[in-house]
């Protein structure tokens, strides 16, 4: 059954020029998920050059192990984005095939009755705030720092810790700041890697909406996922969007911040693909670490621009890869524990989560834990 | 004859390029009603014998004196009519071209569209005809000298070959030696003749040659003027050893107290030299330099007691008084042979250069096979106790090149070739070795490539198509992250050393050029030259020629043909010893100038300045134009405020009628 017009089928060799590619491999070669996983993305690349096999191509189960970390199109000599092949396949199944997994189907439907895709209702957004001195920007204001929290982070018991810390150096550094609040929607960055490409667009207008009305001179985003979409993907936001270490290496470097507390440790720190790979923050996280009294900060070999993906981002919180081979993430508590590392460090909550769960598949709990670099600073002011 | 003009207009059809698409017929008939038309007619070829031969007819018996050719481009064919004009007894600027080929039947596919502009362009250039008035050029002697920039093999073949033809040469290097990026290779492919061994001879002939000047350690600081008469200025840089009193004995090196501790730049950085130095064994001149930013001595004013140096020297050659010297000179020509930097790997941080000492480049390797090298020719990588000769070798290719990401769209041309070579070097040198070469294309389009490329593969070096994408460490092992393409299998291929085939790229200072002489850069930054094809070696500014990778990666055969090139275009004009100049210059109205000095200002060729002169008795400022200077760009008469700058053959009163005809066909 043909379900797609043939003008559909033009529009994704134009779409993703794939006329352009030469085949080199450096897409795959680079991919993280070969070492586990069947997935070529050269080959969808390729193959989708004939139009004919698209729908066919959209049903093989491995366009679902992409992590979206970027690499393919960040190492691409041609200036393609072989992953968005992907999530274009991905979009035929779901929204021109109606193929969807029950659990991708929810986390859809949740964004777009409750503005999130973890089934919450969206009146208990802001219910981490509990007990905080937290200051809500008002839309027309001035504000210097509009704070975006993240759907993870807003309802997940495990990271609402990331929020709750920020408000509490955001006031202690006297920072003009103002969180967004129960307007607050999904940035939708996964929903477009999920393949709802229409409730995507449809996101990115209400909240392009919604975001541009506060008077805000820029965006501070807790997630890389919200930091790299506004950033990337939200072509008529009108502030400028930053991560939040890039706000608190400010403030450390003008010394409105500083720590009480030391903390003697090995610290590792794990580039975040959506914050380095992807955006070229790399020295901000490790500038914050590095400030901490007492603290001995060591690397991993594979950092920075060579940093390996957890698996966490790409939709893979809601589509589970067939593959007994060692998640990535596993490798990267194993690799961390070799270092000695104490803690390893990120600055992403999809990361805590991916790595929380390899470490203790690895049974490294007793030696190591991962924490959010606000967690880490969060405890280290009075 | 001049008072009524009798116009010719000749629609050419180009074959089909023009026919196929505009109506040429329609044009003729349409060109025929227009005022002062006295012929029209359509032809299948003007530029050719016959067509040409129809203008002269026509000027002969119908005493035509204003020809209008609606063809091509005038870049293409102008130069073509004017000297049918000129064999036809009239002034070759009495022609007006409508470009109805590249402005209308390449560009448009509706027939009749096409027809109406191409009939509206006719008609614009018969109206400019009317008014053409008749330009004279002018001849100015040529300096029988050249200046050569840039002492690699390039601009080494264009010295001598000037030279060799009688003619004086300033050569002139940046660094203490000619020789350049060939003198770093060991072998050359892919011959696998020795470069030294080839080159050498070259070095020696310049230094010798009664004809060149040859000015190392020097730089050009400035050039003025234009076409046959451009002056020159040179630093010649302190050596700080008198170079008139050294023989090159190398004593002051083997005494240095930073002997074997400063990177030396001929080596990558990989062996060691002194602060006094001669930068490789064989280099010309064979004199000692002391690097100002390392000796101690020039920098904290004290080594030691005193300068071990300066004693040593029993020459007495070292003296660290010794200033920059300029030098100042005339050329008639100048040949830009500044050749080209290697890409820098830490532009892509996937392939960890920065991070593992036994990730190389091309041109490290390089050094490190060569038996003048760090190492004698032996392979080995680390120090001491760590040292070890890698087994498992990988290559890979485009490393900075064909790569938007870094900004370089363009091949290097090079690297297929000389990753080869190295290849082959190595399996030579390190017996057992396991060399695999990561490509994406091979390219071995050269005279003897092909044959080449055979014969390393049945050599036992394994090719294997995919585009590394990561470098990474694992135990002692460097990961290579790269996809086997034809196999489609993502491999993770574990080797002791990794060597990037790094890209040309244009030179870091080339912007120096640039402004000095105001060369412009095609879109990969090179150096551009006039026409791709037709005037490879030449540039925008009349009297300067390119040679070399400076404007575009080349091998060694392809640097060397360009620079006999640049050489034969230079002695085009050493040799009839006078230069026409440009008749469609601009030319200042000194009753009507202001003096404002916008003109001067806007000038890119400097070719205005403010004059003072005398109106009705009292001192006033005026632009006036150096007519040899002038290149006819119109800037300033585009600027000019008071419409006292005007362009010859583009005046306002010739071009304003042209637009206006425009108009009334709307």
């Amino acid at each position: 059954m043909n379900t797609l017009m043939n003008e559909e089928l033009q529009d994704f060799i134009q779409k993703y020029d794939l006329y352009g590619c030469v085949q080199c491999g450096r897409c795959t070669g680079g991919c993280p998920v070969t070492v586990r996983t069947n997935l070529n993305v050269r080959r969808f690349v390729y193959n989708s050059l004939d139009q004919s096999m698209l729908e066919d191509l959209a049903k093989l189960p491995e366009i679902w192990d992409c992590t979206a970390c970027n690499t393919c199109a960040v190492r691409c000599p041609k200036g393609l984005k072989p992953v968005e092949v992907l999530m274009g396949l991905r979009n035929i199944l779901v929204v021109d095939q109606g193929v969807v997994q029950p659990t991708v189907r929810d986390a859809l439907e949740s964004v777009f009755l409750e503005g999130n895709p973890w089934s919450k209702p969206r009146k208990t957004r802001s219910d981490w705030m509990e007990g905080l001195e937290v200051r809500i920007a008002e839309p027309g204001e001035k504000v210097e720092n509009l704070i975006f929290v993240c759907c993870t982070v807003a309802y997940d018991p495990r990271v609402q810790i990331l929020a709750k810390n920020l408000v509490k150096l955001l006031n202690k550094a006297g920072v003009d700041y103002g969180f967004v609040g129960d307007d607050e929607a999904c940035c939708a960055s996964e929903v477009h890697h999920l393949g709802e490409e229409d409730l995507f667009m449809e996101m990115v207008e209400g909240n392009t909406e919604l975001l541009n009305e506060f008077n805000a001179e820029r965006i501070v985003t807790i997630s890389p996922h919200c930091f790299s979409t506004f950033k990337n993907q939200y072509p008529s936001l009108k502030p400028k969007v930053i991560h939040y270490t890039q706000l608190i290496a400010e403030l450390l470097e003008a010394q409105k911040l500083s720590f009480d507390r030391e903390f003697s440790g090995k610290i590792v720190f794990h580039d975040p693909c959506f914050l380095g790979k992807q955006n070229g923050v790399f020295d901000e996280p490790r500038a914050i670490l590095k400030q901490i009294p007492g603290v001995e900060v060591v690397e991993f070999e594979r950092k920075r621009e060579r940093s390996l993906c957890c698996e966490g981002g790409g939709g893979k919180m809601w589509v589970e890869t067939e593959s007994k081979k060692e998640r990535l993430a596993e490798t990267r508590a194993r690799d961390a524990g070799e270092l000695g590392a104490d803690i390893l460090a990120v600055a992403c909550p999809f990361c805590v989560l991916t790595l929380d769960d390899a470490i203790k598949a690895k049974g490294l709990e007793e030696q190591l834990r991962v924490a959010e670099i606000l967690e880490i600073i969060g405890d280290l002011v009075e | 004859m001049n008072n009524k003009p009798k116009i010719g207009v000749y629609v050419c059809h180009c074959g089909v390029n023009i026919a196929r698409t505009v109506d040429v017929e329609a044009v003729r008939e349409f060109a025929s009603r227009l005022p002062n038309v006295k012929v029209v007619r359509n032809y299948a070829y003007m530029c050719s014998d016959p067509g040409q031969l129809l203008i002269r007819d026509d000027v002969e018996k119908e005493g035509l004196n204003r020809i209008v050719v609606a063809s091509c481009s005038p870049r293409m064919h102008e130069n073509t009519f004017r000297k049918t004009l000129a064999a036809a007894g009239l002034n070759p600027y009495y022609l007006e071209m409508a470009n109805i080929r590249e402005q209308c039947s390449w560009v448009h596919e509706d027939r009749e569209e096409a027809t109406a502009k191409a009939k509206k362009l006719v008609y614009a250039a018969v109206a400019k005809a009317r008014l053409l008035e008749p330009l004279y050029e002018k001849e100015v002697e040529v300096e029988p000298a050249s200046l050569v920039i840039g002492g690699g093999i390039a601009g080494i073949q264009a010295a001598l070959d000037i030279a060799n033809a009688g003619f004086k040469v300033y050569l002139v290097e940046k660094t203490p030696s000619v020789g350049g990026r060939m003198s770093q290779l060991d072998k050359t492919f892919p011959t696998l003749d020795c470069s030294a061994c080839i080159l050498t001879p070259k070095m020696v002939d310049v230094a010798n040659h009664p004809n060149i000047e040859l000015l190392a350690y020097s730089q050009v600081e400035d050039i003025s003027g234009y076409v046959g008469n451009f002056d020159v200025k040179v630093r010649k840089k302190a050596r700080y050893v008198d170079v008139d009193k050294c023989t090159g004995c190398g004593i002051c090196a083997e005494e240095c107290r930073l002997k074997g501790r400063i990177p030396s730049e001929f080596d990558m950085g990989m062996g060691k030299r002194s602060a006094i130095y001669l930068p490789f064994p064989q280099a010309v001149p064979a004199k000692y330099t002391i690097d100002p930013e390392r000796c101690l001595y020039l920098t904290r004013g004290k080594c030691g007691k005193s300068p071990k140096c300066a004693d040593a020297c029993t020459a007495g050659a070292i003296n660290f008084e010794q200033q920059d010297e300029i030098v100042e000179f005339k050329v008639g020509t100048v040949i830009v042979a500044t050749g080209f930097d290697t890409f820098d790997p830490t532009r892509k941080p996937e392939y960890g250069y920065a991070d593992y000492d036994n990730v190389l480049t091309g041109l490290e390797l390089e050094r490190l096979v060569s038996a003048s090298g760090p190492t004698g020719g032996n392979i080995v990588l680390g120090e001491g106790e760590n040292a070890f000769v890698p087994k498992d070798i990988a290559f890979i290719k485009c490393v900075g090149s064909r790569d938007k990401s870094v900004g370089n769209e363009y091949c290097s041309r090079v690297c297929c070739m000389y990753t080869a070579k190295l290849a082959h070097l190595v399996e030579e040198k390190i017996p057992g070795a396991n060399v695999r070469i990561y490509y994406m294309d091979v390219r071995a389009f050269g005279k003897g490539f092909e044959e080449f490329y055979d014969r390393v593969r049945r050599e036992g070096i394994r090719y294997i198509r995919g585009n590394p994408s990561e470098i990474f460490k694992r135990g002692d092992k460097l990961v290579i992250k790269v996809e086997d393409t034809l196999a489609a299998t993502p491999l993770e291929d574990e080797v002791d050393m990794v060597v990037l085939a790094v890209g040309l790229e244009p030179r870091k200072d080339a912007r120096e050029i640039i402004d000095i002489l105001r060369l412009s850069q095609s879109a990969d930054r090179f150096y551009l030259e006039a026409h791709p094809k037709l005037a490879p070696v030449d540039t925008a500014t009349d009297g300067v020629f390119l040679a070399g990778c400076a404007q575009g990666p080349k091998d060694i055969p392809d640097t060397v043909a360009q620079a006999k090139g640049a050489a034969s275009s230079a002695l085009v004009l050493l040799s009839s010893g006078k230069v026409k100049i440009q008749a469609q210059i601009s030319f200042i109205n000194e009753n009507t100038c202001r003096g404002c000095g916008y003109c001067v200002e806007i000038c890119p060729y400097g070719a205005i300045e403010l004059v003072t002169i005398s109106r009705m008795g009292n001192p006033v400022q005026v632009g006036r134009v150096n007519e040899a200077l002038c290149k006819g760009c119109g800037a300033c008469a585009a600027a000019c405020f008071s419409g006292s700058a005007q362009q010859k053959s583009f005046m306002d009163r010739q071009i304003l009628p042209q637009i206006a005809v425009l108009g009334v066909m709307r």
